[in-house]
């Protein structure tokens, strides 16, 4: 280290300090996650962050990489928690063990590590289960009304899964709203229990939740606005334009407040390491990612879409960041596209 | 070309050049159809028998054809062995015909056959020839083996399942179940799963290279730190 006595300007975030806020941004959403779906969530989040934690020590043990540095800056208890909070909460222990583990290993260290990763190492793990585990992954979603306690929890994750477990499930509202809406009108769909006054019961205070650590992170200015708000003003748009008639579409409110959508906006989409650089960039990259969420929500066999368009958007970061690139100062004009760079 | 010793054509074939992992040829069958053991043993053999034979073919009518019209008249032979090969599972292996499909007919379009009778067997005389399409598709099959079986482990949870297709009826019962009530892990099964599947491969291989080469140069390169090179002149007495 040297040592400079002149007044230079420090960065304030450190890696690690940035993942630990993060970290602390999803505490209201964890919390109100666990109130409103019991505490298989929190089950969850311990598995994967042990897994992942442990799994990360030994690959980097493998690559000869200092352990503790990297262990220290905490960004894979970001990406076991943030997966651990997308997988429906009623799933056997080795569903979660096996999310984390691609996570870790597929996603982010073949790839290179920390910020070589072109996809998001959460969302890959979920869209891989996904795809792999059907029937796991899609009937597993807590009911609001029936909480299993915390031992029913431990039950659920490491013993036998077919024990009453048919009362603790129950479909997503934006799913069971797509299932039933074509023989239904949305009056009579919305009488059904899981859905309260605005939009669904429980999901509703979660995504309110997750907002709330959203805008933490946006004062604190570990994100910046563009892809939030991007990305929520395409899918509010999108059910405006398409979705007005509520009788044959997903009205907005369950759009924006039910499912994945706040977490995706703010804590998912804004991953620094696989999203668009530049502040245009980021506005094309949080508004395709919301248009491919309402597209695969509304047209798509998916329950929730958050996944695989976040995936899609991260395929194009690269394509989007060529083509917005800002003016460099003292040059007239950007060079945009793959026109020659001389 | 020739001079070739039966000893690099077999270490060509099986390892350092292998079609699978070192010329990543014939991808599309190899992860069309890898997802199980039987599948693999089915595909393999029958590109075995096409490549074995093309190459014997190519390399006899090697001196009476002209080269601007070689590539027509190599996969005239290959087409003609790919249906020799197609009639006879028809024959003999109906069912597995019926799994693996469209890629029987497939081969034709096998790079790696096309690729061993322009490279060698055009070159070569038969004897080599023959010997370099048997190890070749040898390798080639070792490699959809050993994917497919991971596959299936993965997959499905079993091994060595349906083999009566290709061995009879009493080789039902070598089917393993590696794991009880396995839930299918359907990412094994789909073509992505093969992806990864061959690049971790892919990866193995080239680590064992590594530490072998690491291990050759640390045996015949002694070098001592801090050595220097002397002049001696007269004898040191």
């Amino acid at each position: 280290m040297i040592s400079i006595t002149s007044p230079h300007t420090v960065g304030q975030n450190s890696v690690s300090k940035v993942m630990f806020t993060l970290v602390a941004a999803l505490v209201p959403g964890y919390a109100c996650l666990i109130y409103i779906f019991g505490w298989g969530y929190l089950v969850n989040a311990l598995i994967a962050v042990t897994v992942a934690v442990a799994l990360e020590a030994l690959i980097l043990v493998l690559r000869k990489r200092p352990v503790g540095f990297f262990l220290k800056d905490g960004s894979i208890i970001v990406t076991a928690l943030l997966l651990a909070c997308a997988l429906p909460p009623i799933v056997p222990w080795w569903l979660v063990a096996i999310g984390s583990g691609i996570a870790v290993i597929f996603a982010k260290h073949l790839f290179g590590g920390l910020g070589q990763n072109p996809f998001n190492p959460a969302m890959v793990a979920y869209a891989l289960l996904l795809v792999s585990l059907p029937v796991l992954m899609t009937s597993r979603w807590a009911n609001v009304d029936v909480l299993p306690s915390f031992a029913d929890a431990l039950t659920i994750s490491f013993g036998h899964l077919d024990k009453g477990l048919d009362a603790f499930t129950g479909a997503t509202p934006l799913d069971h709203y797509k299932l039933n809406i074509g023989r239904l009108t949305a009056d009579n769909v919305l009488q059904d229990p899981i859905y309260g006054a605005f939009a669904a019961k429980g999901w509703m205070q979660i995504n309110l939740a997750f907002l709330v650590g959203g805008l933490v992170l946006l004062a604190l200015r570990i994100i910046t606005w563009h892809i939030p708000v991007s990305l929520l003003a395409s899918i509010l748009v999108m059910s405006v334009l398409f979705g007005s008639d509520g009788d044959a579409f997903v009205p907005t409110s369950l759009h924006l407040f039910s499912g994945s959508t706040m977490l995706a906006a703010f804590f998912i989409a804004t991953d620094p390491v696989t999203a668009a650089t530049s502040n245009k960039g980021k506005l094309v990259y949080g508004a395709g990612i919301g248009l491919l969420i309402y597209i695969i929500r509304t047209w798509g066999n998916y329950p929730d879409a958050t996944a695989f368009a976040v995936l899609l958007m991260n395929f194009s970061a690269p394509l989007i960041d060529h083509y917005t690139r800002p003016r460099v100062y003292g040059h007239s004009k950007a060079v945009k596209g793959f026109k020659n760079d001389g | 070309m020739s001079g070739h010793s039966y000893q690099t054509i077999i270490k060509n074939g099986l390892w350092s050049n292998n079609s699978a992992l070192v010329q990543i040829l014939g991808l599309c069958p190899m992860l069309a159809v890898t997802a199980t053991v039987v599948n693999a043993l089915g595909l393999g053999l029958a590109t075995m028998v096409v490549l074995v034979g093309s190459n014997l073919a190519v390399s006899l009518i090697r001196n009476y054809v002209a080269d601007s019209i070689r590539l027509p008249a190599f996969v005239m032979i290959i087409a003609s062995f790919t249906t020799c090969a197609e009639l006879l599972m028809q024959a003999y292996t109906y069912e597995l015909f019926q799994v693996l499909g469209i890629f029987i007919p497939l081969i034709v379009t096998n790079c790696v056959i096309l690729g061993r009778a322009d490279a060698f067997a055009r070159k070569n005389p038969v004897i080599p020839s023959v010997l370099d399409g048997f190890f070749m598709s040898l390798g080639f099959l070792a490699v959809l083996l050993v994917l497919g079986a991971l596959r299936e482990i993965i997959g499905q949870g079993t091994l060595f399942s349906n083999m009566h297709l290709i061995f009879g009826e009493s080789a039902r019962a070598w089917e393993i179940e590696v794991f009880a009530d396995y839930p299918d892990f359907l990412f094994a099964v789909l073509p992505p799963g093969a992806f990864v599947g061959l690049g971790l491969l892919i990866a193995i291989k080239n680590f064992i290279d590594d530490r072998v080469e690491l291990k050759r140069r640390a045996n015949t390169e002694q070098v001592t730190v801090g050595a220097k090179r002397v002049r001696v002149t007269g004898t040191i007495s």
